[in-house]
């Protein structure tokens, strides 16, 4: 009995730090757009989608429900969830990289529902609301709880491998140039920054990052349907964890997406306990709690759990002494 | 050419009224506080079952509990402009864009605690029969106070911002911010009255399309792309170029999925929302001023 509640628990704490991951993953993508570049992407679920859409057809048996469940391997599947949902963000941001904070945000989330309502209305290719079922997820074949601590492992490699790159390249010049276009994109351009060029980049690695996410949570759960492309799981979840963690550092991304993830599913296991009724009703109370607590975070404390820490510019860098200059030129490639 | 009027034509106009009366809110809002108001939607939906409340709980006529859901959201826009917008005056546009997302997600999930997810409607049961005219043309009582009640309100909006003093300096503000703030307009109390007129022309746009289909706790969420797509037409900040491009917008999504080419639909009516979308993002990215070249904040 003891043991049952334990394997219990134990799967209850490996999903929700495996969905944690997840979210960390689009928490850090959102962060290289927003916390980065300064990019208001508000459509954050129509990337999700596509990456999820594309590892499941993907690496799903062959169906006749949809078009071609093709039973590849997926690490395949990830890494071509990332190139697709990477090129349709360089579509997109071709399309609309240079619009304003809010303009961009319109347009953002006109495409996300675009790509909705042509995952809904395609029943050929995606078998429309009922949705894509029988995703494999790696390592199913073990014993409880073997081979769900094993797909936990796969997403905290893919949530550290994120994390190392993404951190690296912004303490790296590229980084630099992405701060100094998001504070000023004026002085950005005037000292000779191709600022669409690298806003664009920006938005196609984070759009990758997304695909990625939403192809995690596909093989996680699955499934997948048009539902679970919702605004208010993905993008606006997403942009919660972020502001809170502390938008512009990776590790706050990170932070937001396991405090707030913990939050949302530890108030689940309570009001589950309630009466049917009453138990969907909590939800919206929850909903309603996570809306006021981001308010009283804008309001507060704007810069988040971890604030964005810059990195510390060594002054010597800048101070090349004369006669030196051609040295250090050939080292620094 | 019946069919057309009576399948087509006036459901994109009902339709385009609902999208005019939330477009000029999301429009002036946009021009006098530049920022996108993305709790819009929500409000709609409040009004809508704040209206509802009125019907059932205490028997009023839809046509009547209008006025007072007006009155109630008018008044909860003002308290949340003081609580959630209020305090980022004079922050970057972005706090006030994502305190919205956190407006609407609060707004939404108190009409769905307090109402539930059911599809509600103001007239359980009855149906009302169409009108016929000349043995084809066919009208619903409430397309023609729909249509009737909005050709009233921007009557009596046009005369307001054309005649009272009020009324001048909001377009003013949303013209010109910075001359109207040196010239001694009272800021804040013209954010006070886009508000109040940003709120009840909402109310009224969620009122209409329960009048008109049904209520559920998404209808304003799914109201809100079509309506920024009509207030980007017609121009931010300008509330006459909003009406337009509601209609234009409204009639668009409808005329969409008339058989223009042989006798398949032009396009699946599934995607109908889509084309509001489609020129939304066309709109943004190859005439931003909209179609009466507007303002562009930059």
């Amino acid at each position: 009995m003891s043991s049952e509640l334990a394997l219990g628990l134990l799967l209850y704490a490996v999903s929700l730090l495996t969905m944690a991951g997840i979210y960390g993953v689009l928490a850090i993508g959102l962060n290289i757009q927003w916390g980065y570049t300064g990019l208001f992407n508000a459509g954050i679920a129509g990337f999700f989608a596509i990456g999820a859409y594309v590892s499941a057809i993907l690496t799903a048996a062959s169906s006749d429900n949809f078009i071609g469940g093709f039973g590849w391997p997926f690490p395949v599947g990830l890494v071509a969830a990332m190139v697709v949902a990477g090129a349709i963000g360089y579509l997109v941001g071709r399309l609309c990289i240079r619009l304003r904070s809010d303009y961009l945000a319109i347009a953002t989330i006109g495409v996300a529902e675009i790509f909705r309502l042509i995952l809904k209305n395609e029943i050929w290719a995606t078998n429309g609301p009922r949705g894509i079922s029988n995703i494999p997820r790696p390592f199913e074949s073990l014993s409880q709880p073997w081979s769900q601590i094993a797909f936990l492992l796969v997403v905290g490699l893919v949530v550290l491998i994120a994390y190392v790159l993404a951190e690296r390249a912004g303490k790296s010049p590229w980084g630099r140039v992405m701060r100094s276009i998001r504070d000023n994109e004026a002085a950005a351009a005037a000292i000779g920054k191709n600022v669409t060029g690298f806003r664009l980049q920006g938005f196609v690695i984070g759009a990758a990052l997304m695909g990625l996410g939403g192809a995690l949570a596909s093989h996680f759960f699955k499934f997948i349907g048009p539902e679970a492309t919702e605004p208010l799981m993905t993008t606006f979840l997403v942009w919660v964890m972020l502001i809170i963690g502390g938008s512009g550092n990776n590790r706050g991304a990170l932070l937001g997406a396991l405090a707030v993830w913990t939050l949302w599913s530890a108030t689940e296991l309570l009001t589950s306990q309630l009466p049917p009724e009453w138990a969907v009703r909590a939800t919206f109370l929850r909903i309603f709690l996570i809306g006021l607590g981001l308010q009283i975070v804008l309001q507060r404390y704007s810069k988040g759990l971890l604030p964005e820490t810059l990195p510390k510019v060594d002054p010597s860098e800048f101070e090349t002494p004369p006669g030196r200059a051609q040295e250090k030129a050939p080292a620094a490639e | 050419m019946i069919e057309f009027i009576n399948f087509y034509l006036i459901p994109g106009l009902v339709l385009g009224c609902m999208y005019a009366l939330g477009a000029i809110g999301v429009s002036m809002l946009f021009g006098i506080l530049r920022f996108a108001h993305f709790a819009h939607g929500d409000i709609i939906t409040m009004g809508a079952y704040l209206a509802l409340f009125f019907v059932t709980a205490l028997g009023f006529p839809v046509l009547l509990a209008l006025p007072v859901a007006i009155v109630l959201t008018a008044a909860i826009s003002v308290l949340l402009d003081r609580g959630f917008y209020k305090p980022f005056r004079n922050s970057p546009t972005i706090y006030l864009v994502i305190a919205s997302f956190g407006v609407a997600l609060m707004i939404r999930s108190l009409v769905q605690l307090i109402w539930g997810v059911k599809v509600e409607s103001y007239s359980a049961g009855t149906f009302s029969k169409p009108i016929i005219f000349f043995d084809t043309l066919r009208l619903a009582d409430k397309h023609m106070w729909i249509v009737g009640l909005t050709i009233v309100i921007v009557v009596g909006l046009h005369y307001f911002l054309s005649r009272s003093k009020l009324g001048k300096a909001m377009r003013a503000m949303a013209d010109e911010p910075d001359l109207a703030q040196v010239s001694g307009i009272p800021t804040e109390k013209v954010v006070r009255a886009t508000w109040i007129i940003g709120g009840g022309l909402a109310a009224t746009a969620g009122v209409f399309l329960g009048m008109d289909t049904q209520l559920h706790t998404n209808m304003g969420w799914d109201l809100l792309l079509p309506i920024f797509a009509a207030a980007i037409l017609g121009g931010i900040g300008s509330p006459y170029g909003a009406i337009a491009g509601g209609l234009v917008i409204g009639l668009a999504e409808e005329l969409s999925s008339y058989p223009w080419i042989g006798v398949e639909p032009l396009l699946s009516p599934g995607y109908k929302t889509g084309v509001a979308f489609a020129l939304m993002v066309a709109l943004l990215i190859w005439r931003p001023s909209g179609l009466f070249r507007g303002r562009v904040f930059t």
